[in-house]
């Protein structure tokens, strides 16, 4: 998967961040560019980029901490996102997050140890007809109870023959 | 300079445009409480304690990062005021662990005096303390997270005075911590330890390791014979712990406190200044005539090294290999002294009384601070440590009398002292490198221009017929300019642009080094460095080579400057060091 290799600036990136370099608000686009190319930013290369563009990674830290769409730890291969909006609340996210913790070993905004899951509680995404509600990557499963929630997990798991 | 026409409380006055509330108000000898505000720093409005009325204005303007406008009339204090300040407090008490009793910052703690100001009894809010661990991988500072306000004076001080950037603001909002980056510790962390966060936070979230208590435990081990140095800068600011002005010499009071805690041989750091310009003055003088590698670089200061050896390695070849002046004291310890006395060295306790808190790892930094075959400098305490020792051990400070040093490695001249001041050490090597070079003393003895405040000065001196280059900065933010305009020449294959640089890491030298007394300011900084400048005119001798007892030691034990006995024990080497270790 990743290995060392993997992780270095690429000559796509050095020439988008060449293009970049010398304008103001630039350290945002290219951690964007980054974070668009290896699923976050990895610390091998927000080093190699203070070093490329003469910028603390103290300040590189700064802004990639400040912002939560920046993701600093390699996210697993499918992302799973309870609703936590009012509605799904009200009808019980908290049990479905509580058991997908259960099932999975993975809190919210963790990754599973195999890779497989990242975990994370989101804002309402406008569907509370069908309170509690679920994605996993772009599928919705919504009046989820938390015992379909293993049967619905093990498709997505790579182990399994259903997906992929 | 346009002049602004304002009232403040009332009272009309005049003042520049640009100047903020809260200074104007300082020069009507107001005071507006901050929390965030330092006079060393850029205002950024972090605390809201500054909050004040303008006339004709709904809002609350934070006064520290509100410029003057003409006509304007402020209310700085009202019960109204008063009631707002005093609920920030209780806010940030909230945040607070109450742990003053414990906490290193008692008695000076910012938060503290306000809290005691505003009569807080209890606190209306409920306590909301994040656990968080501390920090005490270096050996020079404590970051303790819980007790962090928020208030971003360390991480400005780290990246604007210092441009080291080992602390950032990681998070955000409510969850925010002033840390370094990518999860590092200090000691991971390009932090050089000059303990600068730790002479601005307003309370205890940073403060300086304390050691007083190895110090005390050598003291009580009768096998031990406990040498003590004390560091230029400290005469001139310890004083202000018991009260008197900044500035203020009590060199023979701080031998004589010492002598009552029980230390058994007193010794100062001057002594080995002057035994280091012999020593790099030479090294000098042999790089001029020579066509060595110029220009040479001080290395007296300990953050400074860190930060050279970190983030400009390439610059190794210019540093004088010359170690500081604490480390070859420490050497001479445990060498020359040791066997003067019929001492083991195993059986003498070194230690040094210093205003900087980069100190305490110095002593460990490479092996050649292991010279004399152990550990040359056992214990490192701060100003503010030593201030607290005299304080335990029952001494009125004040009433002492002045004593004088033990021999033979006490003595010092006014050259030796002033290497507490930026620029000092400069003008103490200018006064025996002229010396070095014709072999005749320079008609007058101080350098004017090579002192002041400026954060780069430079200036041209003839000696013998020859221009002498020389530049000086201090706060590392200086240097980098000064450096890229050397790198520059050099990769050129220029003329350098100077022969001699000094560089202190501390804005106005060790004098405002980070174990200092607290509230350090401008106007302190240039009351101690006057401090500095009266005991060297004072002084008898006022050249390091006209030093009895240096000419003494290079007789009896170290030869000549520059000698193989001298490099062994009084020079060191350098590495390139990464940024991040981990």
């Amino acid at each position: 998967m990743d290995t060392q290799q993997e992780l270095r600036l690429s000559d796509d990136l050095l020439a988008f961040i060449d293009i970049w370099k010398e304008k103001r608000g630039n350290l945002i686009m290219i951690l964007h560019r980054i974070q668009q190319d290896f699923g976050y930013v990895p610390k091998k290369i927000a080093i190699e980029l203070s070093r490329y563009i003469d910028v603390p990674l103290a300040k590189i830290y700064g802004v990639l901490t400040f912002y939560h769409y920046f993701k600093q730890e390699k996210p697993g291969r499918n992302t799973l996102a309870v609703c936590t909006g009012t509605a799904c609340y009200l009808k019980g996210a908290q049990d479905l997050l509580h058991e997908v913790e259960n099932l999975l070993g993975a809190g919210v905004k963790q990754t599973t140890e195999d890779g497989e899951f990242s975990v994370e509680a989101v804002r309402c995404i406008g569907c509370c007809g069908l309170s509690p509600v679920m994605t996993i990557n772009d599928e919705v499963f919504g009046v989820l109870k938390t015992d379909e929630l293993a049967g619905i997990i093990s498709k997505f798991h790579s182990k399994s023959s259903g997906q992929q | 300079m346009q002049k602004i026409h304002i009232k403040i409380n009332q009272i009309p006055m005049e003042v520049e445009k640009g100047t903020s509330v809260l200074v104007a108000a300082k020069k009507a000898g107001i005071h507006i409480p901050t929390l965030c505000a330092h006079p060393d720093l850029t205002p950024w409005g972090a605390c809201g304690l500054c909050v004040v009325k303008v006339e004709g204005m709904p809002k609350l303007p934070r006064a520290c990062v509100t410029e003057v406008s003409e006509g304007a009339s402020y209310i700085t204090h009202d019960p109204e005021l008063n009631k707002i300040r005093r609920t920030i407090v209780e806010m940030i008490l909230s945040n607070h662990p109450n742990e003053c009793l414990t906490c290193g910052r008692s008695g000076s703690c910012e938060l503290q005096t306000l809290a005691a100001n505003f009569s807080i009894r209890e606190v209306p809010f409920e306590s909301n303390v994040t656990e968080h661990p501390k920090d005490e991988s270096t050996l020079s500072i404590v970051l303790d997270p819980r007790k962090c306000i928020k208030c971003g004076r360390c991480v400005l001080v780290c990246q604007q005075l210092q441009d080291v950037w080992a602390l950032e603001f990681i998070g955000r909002g409510d969850h925010t911590e002033m840390m370094p980056a990518a999860g590092a510790l200090l000691s991971e962390s390009p932090c050089i330890k000059c303990g600068q966060c730790s002479a601005h936070c307003p309370v205890g979230a940073i403060y300086e390791r304390d050691d007083t208590k190895k110090l005390l435990d050598a003291i009580l081990d009768p096998e031990l014979h406990v040498a003590v140095q004390i560091a230029p800068a400290v005469r001139v600011a310890i004083g202000e712990a018991f009260g008197l002005e900044p500035g203020t010499i009590t060199t023979g009071k701080i031998y004589a406190a010492l002598r009552r805690i029980g230390v058994d041989a007193i010794f100062d750091t001057n002594f080995s200044a002057d035994l280091t310009i012999m020593e790099e003055g030479t090294e000098f003088v042999d790089r001029l005539t020579k066509g060595g590698v110029l220009p040479l670089i001080t290395s007296c200061c300990p953050s400074w090294v860190d930060y050279m050896e970190k983030y400009c390695a390439d610059m190794i070849p210019n540093f004088s290999t010359a170690k500081s002046p604490m480390m070859m004291q420490g050497a001479l310890t445990k060498t020359y002294y040791a066997d003067k006395k019929e001492i083991p060295k195993e059986k003498i306790f070194s230690a040094a009384i210093m205003p900087c808190t980069s100190k305490k790892f110095e002593i460990v930094r490479h092996k050649d601070m292991y010279a004399s075959g152990q550990q040359d400098v056992d214990v490192v305490l701060t100003t503010r440590e030593l201030a607290r020792l005299i304080k335990q051990s029952g001494i009125d400070f004040l009433s002492l009398p002045d004593e004088g040093a033990d021999s033979p490695i006490g003595a010092y001249t006014g050259a030796g002292t002033i290497f507490g001041a930026t620029g000092g050490v400069m003008e103490a090597a200018l006064r025996t490198g002229y010396f070095l070079v014709t072999g005749s003393e320079y008609e007058k003895i101080t350098f004017e221009e090579v002192r002041g405040m400026d954060g780069i000065r430079t200036a041209s001196i003839h000696i013998d017929g020859k221009e002498l280059r020389v530049a000086i900065a201090h706060g590392v933010a200086n240097v980098r300019d000064l450096l890229n305009e050397i790198r520059q020449a050099r990769d050129e294959g220029k003329e350098p642009p100077y022969h001699f640089v000094e560089v202190m890491a501390c804005r106005g030298g060790c004098i405002a080094g980070g174990g200092q007394p607290y509230n350090t300011t401008d106007e302190v900084r240039n009351a101690r460095i006057a401090g500095m400048y009266a005991d060297d005119q004072q002084s008898e001798i006022r050249c390091s080579h006209k030093n009895p007892f240096i000419e003494e030691i290079y007789k009896e034990f170290l030869e000549t400057p520059g000698s193989g006995k001298a490099h062994e024990l009084l020079h060191t080497h350098y590495q390139h060091r990464p940024l991040y270790t981990k």
